[in-house]
């Protein structure tokens, strides 16, 4: 029980975000498992249009990236630069604007996107209106971040704030321009951006709601619980200064490779692609910084559950950020492209690297702020098996898929004419997409085994009251 | 602690003054935005059209939409193909076909020329897609019967056993009426895309009693006919 950090800082929130963060990885979890079977067993959809893949799938990277990645970074930001800046949060009252705006803006995505409300352009489906709450909360949680920083106890602004602060700005200007559009109604409107143009801009947002919310905001969470958990400080400064600035200034230019081949201007691809090759060095950078954090202290391995989560995260984002710049070179991408290699590239850093570390520093937070160990460590353990060994069961049924379709694609038989139907590559892929279908219901049960053990401590630290002592102790106890 | 020394580097005095960093930051994260982006929407070579006019309907004085003969060029949808758009849109089509040809030689005996920028210069937003769990449709016009394509809607299996997708037997029983089209073409033309006032006078009329299965059908049917593109000629390097 930590009496002094519950009454110095702001914590009602934190516990608030990092609950919801573990209900919405099971619902946003729930609803990919289910649009994955949707894959492989099309009656799934039930004729009805609130079920159909193309209204759920929306549904499903929204309640992931914003729902759960979103109240994921919120916790981890408010709960990390109280304590590296040594004060309360600005603005308790800001902060509680930002989760309850969150949290309806999460309300409003699961009503509208079922009932087809969409821009029509992927991780950026919320219709104009929700796009301005959007923005609204988001520089709430921006502004009281920054004025937290401002009136620090610290003399120098701790690395996992730079990241976060990274982050917020970016999203800040991508969301904006990404989601400039005409509005039809109150539900439709049309981007203002149209054909090539549009692409670029929306790849921009694309990669880097990856590059940024999903990279640079999650390293802001590395940076801060690795080091916190394994009770060591960071391998290198030197390091972590270059790994930041090199990130921040390279992963924006990223988005043109997600357009090679198109009517996208060559040079504007292959510059895109040139970037990405070098974001090799910065990214490895990183993930080495982290795992050597333990340097001296591997043992810990054997003992600590929540920083197995931390230290086969960034094994995971060393594997994608390895594979990402593969697959932006061009002969690469021509196979790639479209294919499910890139869906199983985007669940190596989805389910490896951003929900292992989130669930990591979110086990660290509740075990913080709720005042009492884990309910139960086996389930911890148990979880972090499930959640390992259904990522790589998804990760390796979309690997073979992907190259199965491109090579099925451009195959041709000895008179020289395309050896596959479109239709042949599709009835190839059902074995893989039930084998998706698998590792997303493994991954599924995982997260599972977490909320009823993240809602077991919250009864238990109620139970015991360390809550309550907490709040009321004596400031030295 | 570091309060009473001086910073010295660069990194130091950014990490110990938050408005330095922030005003660093934000000028380092808009740079590829200038480089990469904006030059894209001031450079000729990027709309194929520039070199090569005719790609383009050059529509004439008085003359409607329903004067475009296939092949003359890129114009902007009908109501009802605009009307059968936002439908497409509405069911999330783009997260499994993708409407972008690569210049492969195997895309172009499976799917045909290569797409062209000005191919997609009306289609806010655009609608190249980034997966293909169903084919490329950016030249689906004219390969199937209208007939095919409202079984295909209504029950995709009954026409390919092998496709996973959903069936869409809903948008036969609902009516375009209420979209009130001609508010999408008033917003289109306030974005430039080329409307005359005659159009969109006219399109809620020319909509009406029109489903929404006849609407997806009339965009299907429209993709990739509306510019005849030269075999022997290099739109793009």
């Amino acid at each position: 029980m930590d009496a002094t950090a519950e009454q110095k800082y702001s914590f009602d929130v934190v516990r608030w975000f990092a609950v919801m963060a573990v209900v919405y990885v099971v619902v946003g979890a729930l609803v990919g498992v289910y649009i994955a079977s949707e894959l492989a067993w099309p009656v799934l959809n039930f004729d009805s249009p609130y079920l159909s893949f193309g209204r759920l799938r929306p549904l499903h990277t929204n309640a992931v990236i914003f729902a759960f990645g979103g109240s994921v970074l919120m916790a981890s930001a408010f709960y990390s630069v109280q304590r590296t800046c040594g004060v309360r949060l600005w603005s308790d009252k800001m902060a509680w604007f930002t989760f309850w705006g969150w949290n309806l803006i999460v309300v409003a995505a699961v009503i509208t996107l079922p009932l087809g409300m969409t821009q029509g352009k992927e991780y950026a489906e919320l219709e104009w209106p929700i796009d301005i709450a959007i923005a609204v909360v988001w520089l709430s949680y921006m502004f009281n971040f920054v004025m937290t920083i401002a009136t620090r106890k610290s003399s120098h602004i701790y690395v996992s704030n730079w990241f976060f602060l990274g982050m917020m700005l970016m999203i800040t200007y991508l969301h904006v321009v990404n989601s400039l559009a005409v509005p039809v109604s109150l539900t439709d409107s049309y981007s203002l951006f149209s054909g090539v143009q549009d692409a670029m801009i929306q790849w921009w947002w694309g990669h880097n709601a990856v590059g940024f919310y999903l990279t640079a905001g999650f390293l802001g969470i590395m940076y801060y619980f690795v080091p916190k958990q394994a009770n060591r400080p960071v391998y290198s400064y030197r390091l972590s200064v270059i790994h930041f600035w090199a990130l921040m200034f390279g992963y924006v230019w990223l988005g043109a490779h997600h357009l090679q081949y198109t009517a996208l201007p060559d040079w504007t691809g292959s510059l895109g692609a040139a970037v990405s090759l070098a974001m090799i060095i910065p990214s490895w950078g990183g993930a080495v910084n982290g795992m050597m954090t333990l340097s001296g202290a591997w043992d810990k391995l054997r003992t600590d559950y929540v920083l197995r989560f931390l230290i086969m995260s960034l094994a995971f984002y060393a594997m994608s950020t390895f594979e990402g710049p593969v697959m932006s070179i061009k002969t690469v991408n021509a196979l790639s492209h479209y294919t499910d290699w890139t869906v199983g590239h985007v669940h190596s850093g989805a389910l490896g690297w951003v929900a292992m570390v989130g669930m990591g520093a979110i086990y660290h937070m509740i075990e913080r702020t709720f005042h009492t160990k884990m309910y139960s460590t086996k389930m911890v353990n148990l979880h972090f098996w499930t959640a390992t060994i259904g990522a790589v069961i998804y990760i390796v049924a979309m690997w073979v898929s992907g190259i199965m379709q491109g090579l099925m694609w451009r195959a041709y038989d000895e008179y020289g004419t395309l050896a596959y139907t479109f239709a042949e590559s599709v009835e190839a892929m059902h074995p893989y997409y039930a084998m998706r279908a698998v590792g997303g219901i493994v991954f599924l049960l995982g997260a599972v085994i977490m909320l009823v053990n993240v809602l077991m401590t919250v009864r238990k630290s109620v139970s015991e009251g360390s809550l309550q002592q907490a709040r009321t102790a004596a400031a030295s106890a | 602690m570091a309060n009473n020394v001086k910073p010295k580097s660069f990194q130091e005095k950014m990490e110990v003054n938050i408005w330095a960093l922030i005003f660093i930051l934000a000028i380092a994260l808009s740079v590829c935005g200038i480089v990469e982006i904006v030059p894209l929407f001031t450079m000729k070579s990027t709309m194929e059209h520039n070199a090569a006019p005719e790609i383009v309907w050059q529509r004439k004085e008085g003359q409607t939409l329903a004067d475009h003969k296939p092949g003359d060029g890129v114009r902007p949808y009908t109501p009802l193909e605009l009307a059968g758009r936002a439908v497409y849109i509405r069911e999330g089509c783009y997260t499994c076909h993708s409407q972008m040809v690569r210049p492969f030689r195997d895309e172009k005996e499976r799917y045909g020329h290569y797409s062209l920028a000005s191919e997609s210069m009306y289609d806010h937003p655009f609608q190249w897609g980034s997966k293909r769990t169903g084919p490329d449709i950016a030249r689906l016009g004219g390969k199937y019967s209208d007939d095919w394509h409202r079984k295909h809607l209504r029950a995709p299996r009954a026409v390919v056993p092998e496709s996973v997708m959903p069936n869409y037997p809903w948008l036969k029983d609902a009516s375009v009426d209420s979209m009130n089209i001609a508010d999408h073409m008033s917003a289109m033309q306030l974005m430039g895309v080329p409307y005359t006032d005659a159009d969109i006078a006219a399109a809620n009329e020319q909509v009406a009693g029109k489903n929404e299965e006849d609407a997806v059908v009339a965009y299907l049917q429209v993709l990739g006919t509306m510019a005849k593109l030269d075999e022997n000629k290099v739109y793009r390097e």
